[in-house]
């Protein structure tokens, strides 16, 4: 594991925050995969030699909860809200714009790498359905036209780079 | 008859211009003038005022505050924790967003008051994954606090100390039950406890006693330790005191968050005039009331019975736009209040479609340790997106009945409720469409059909 000198000091601090050290194995793995951009595949071990547990535990958990993935996805990721209030605004529209403006299916890399598009459950935002979150940032009433515009921005950033 | 006013305590500075999530603002506004008289008294008088209040849990279950502190194994030596239930998740609900988004300071408040009525030395923020932003300025809001003496080691000189630490989940709706949010805080998979014996308030986390509040809940309890618990249970209807925050979307005019005394909104005052009625050249179908779970209501119902009011018991006689949007009132028709979040569906929206959308979340979400809800919820899902997708047959409906009405009070937590009421109830309401949708298959959809699942 090839981890930045400060995600090891946070990791070495979020441990403080709990009397148990088996409690910091969300934590560890969020700022793993905040790093990293994927869990690799000796998270497990890495983490349960951290936190003094055995490799399943950190497994089990790994598997259970949706945001963690063990395998790297593009550049950027949007995740289109699936649930009913974004779906009776459109939802399953706007998620079609993506996949089709950066040409591939959810839960794949795109051709380019620059995004990984997936569905995901309710976002808490059903006021402003349909809602998209990319990366870290929420976007709201995101109709087929501004899906094409929020794609076209991804693209001129690619672009850019 | 008109709706009431808004009466905004939680939401008082919520989109107010010039209103910012820092605690020089939060001050300015008056901020932590309460924990400061709050830390001055003795901590029985304010888990009193809460008991005085009425004040019901606004998380889902509706269940007083009051009572659950009152529940605390207080005689056992081991610290009592106190966990923030931020997973926000129950779809059609989006209250507790806003609050710590853009009025931080308003929970850790509220939260520091709590620790301290219930002498809690640990307390932690449990946010959902999908809050990044949200966790970063609570963990923000929580450093300028200590920094300002109102959260860490000896609190504003009363030799009492808390800490308090966010926790981000990982995008797991189940963690919103308590048992299951304490699983995943002790960094586990958030498979629910058994109750009895693991109840929170003795065998809690780490097994030690625990008190579970929701985000607005804890907002509540800030009002309640300002204004007393006398004068909070005059806001609102007896039994359901305080404000009520709604969240409406779906198909309305204007869907948003809405604060109102509780018990004194209907349902079609919130709809109709708050929420500007329904879409241009539509009507409304089916709204449910209380979180994605609560059972359905089918425009054109009636729900008749007696109910108390004051000491006598009255005649009632209801459309769905009549029934006051209060826990008792909603649960007297057969649903429930839930968290708040009101979805509409208007004319356009096909049953069968709405319910294959609502089972697929279930099925996705859950945790799978129980076998009638983790094969329940899969059948329930499988049969309703094949009837969407592929074929439809004229006993769907009574095969997702019995598939439904084998999984409630089979399960350790109340998810097994959750996923078959949503079931139960779109085909005890609207019965006909599904018998009906082999046939409305036939017809094409217009072009600008809404796909749903």
């Amino acid at each position: 594991m090839n981890l930045k000198p400060e995600t090891l000091s946070k990791i070495d601090e979020v441990i403080t925050h709990y009397p148990t050290k088996r409690s910091a194995t969300l934590p560890l793995l969020h700022l793993i995969q905040e790093d990293v951009g994927h869990l690799p595949p000796d998270t497990s071990e890495w983490v349960a030699a951290k936190l003094e547990l055995q490799p399943i535990n950190v497994l089990e958990v790994i598997t259970f909860y949706p945001m963690f993935r063990q395998k790297p996805i593009g550049r950027r990721h949007i995740k289109v809200c699936r649930t009913l209030s974004c779906a009776l605004l459109g939802g399953y529209k706007t998620c079609a714009t993506f996949e089709k403006e950066f040409h591939t299916h959810l839960g794949e890399v795109s051709p380019d790498g620059e995004v990984t598009v997936d569905f995901v459950e309710c976002l808490a935002s059903c006021g402003t359905a349909p809602v998209v979150m990319i990366d870290d940032e929420l976007h709201e009433k995101v109709d087929c036209a501004k899906a094409k515009q929020l794609s076209d921005q991804i693209k001129a950033e690619a672009k850019k780079r | 008859m008109p709706a009431p006013e808004q009466r905004r305590i939680i939401f008082k500075h919520i989109d107010e211009p010039g209103y910012t999530n820092d605690i020089g603002c939060y001050l300015r506004n008056g901020g932590y003038e309460v924990l400061k008289k709050a830390v001055a008294r003795k901590p029985e008088e304010l888990i009193d005022e809460v008991k005085k209040s009425g004040l019901r849990g606004r998380g889902g279950a509706g269940f007083p505050c009051g009572v659950k502190w009152g529940l605390v194994d207080r005689k056992s030596g081991k610290p009592i924790y106190l966990i923030v239930n931020a997973d926000e998740s129950e779809p059609g609900t989006f209250k507790d967003r806003y609050i710590m988004h853009q009025d931080p300071h308003q929970l850790i408040e509220g939260t520091m008051i709590s620790c301290f009525a219930n002498n809690v030395k640990q307390a932690y923020i449990y946010i959902r994954g999908e809050m990044p932003h949200g966790a970063r300025i609570l963990e923000k809001a929580i450093a300028e606090a200590r920094a300002a003496n109102f959260v860490g080691p000896n609190i504003l000189g009363t030799g009492y100390s808390c800490e308090i630490f966010v926790h981000r989940g990982a995008g797991a709706y189940i963690c919103g039950e308590e048992t299951g949010l304490i699983e995943s805080l002790e960094g586990k998979r958030a498979n629910p406890r058994i109750k009895p014996p693991y109840f929170p308030a003795v065998l809690g986390l780490y097994q030690c006693p625990t008190i579970v509040n929701n985000v607005e809940t804890l907002c509540h309890v800030k009002y309640i330790a300002e204004h007393g618990g006398a004068e909070y249970a005059k806001i609102g209807t007896p039994g359901n005191t305080g404000t009520r925050i709604f969240c409406v979307s779906g198909h309305v005019q204007r869907p948003g968050y809405y604060e109102f005394p509780a018990g004194t909104i209907t349902m079609g005052q919130l709809l109709n005039e708050v929420c500007g009625g329904p879409l241009p050249g539509r009507k409304f179908k089916a709204v449910i009331p209380g979180g994605s779970s609560a059972k359905i209501l089918r425009f054109g119902e009636r729900f008749k019975g007696k109910r108390k009011v004051g000491t006598e018991l009255v005649d009632y006689d209801w459309g769905v736009e009549d029934v006051p949007m209060d826990f008792d009132s909603l649960g007297m028709i057969g649903t429930m209040g839930g968290s708040g979040g009101v979805i509409v569906m208007d004319d356009t929206v096909n049953m069968v479609e709405a319910l294959a959308n609502i089972n697929a979340f279930y099925s996705h979400e859950s945790c799978g340790q129980c076998t009638p809800c983790r094969e329940g919820s899969l059948w329930m899902k499988k049969i309703t997106s094949r009837m969407v997708h592929g074929q439809a047959r004229n006993d769907d409906a009574a095969l997702l009945k019995s598939v439904a009405d084998q999984i409630p009070g089979r399960t350790i937590c109340a998810f097994g409720e959750a996923c078959s009421w949503p079931t139960q109830s779109f085909i005890a309401k609207f019965g006909d469409e599904f018998k009906q949708y082999p046939e409305t298959k036939k017809t094409a959809k217009p072009v600008d059909a809404v796909a749903l699942v």
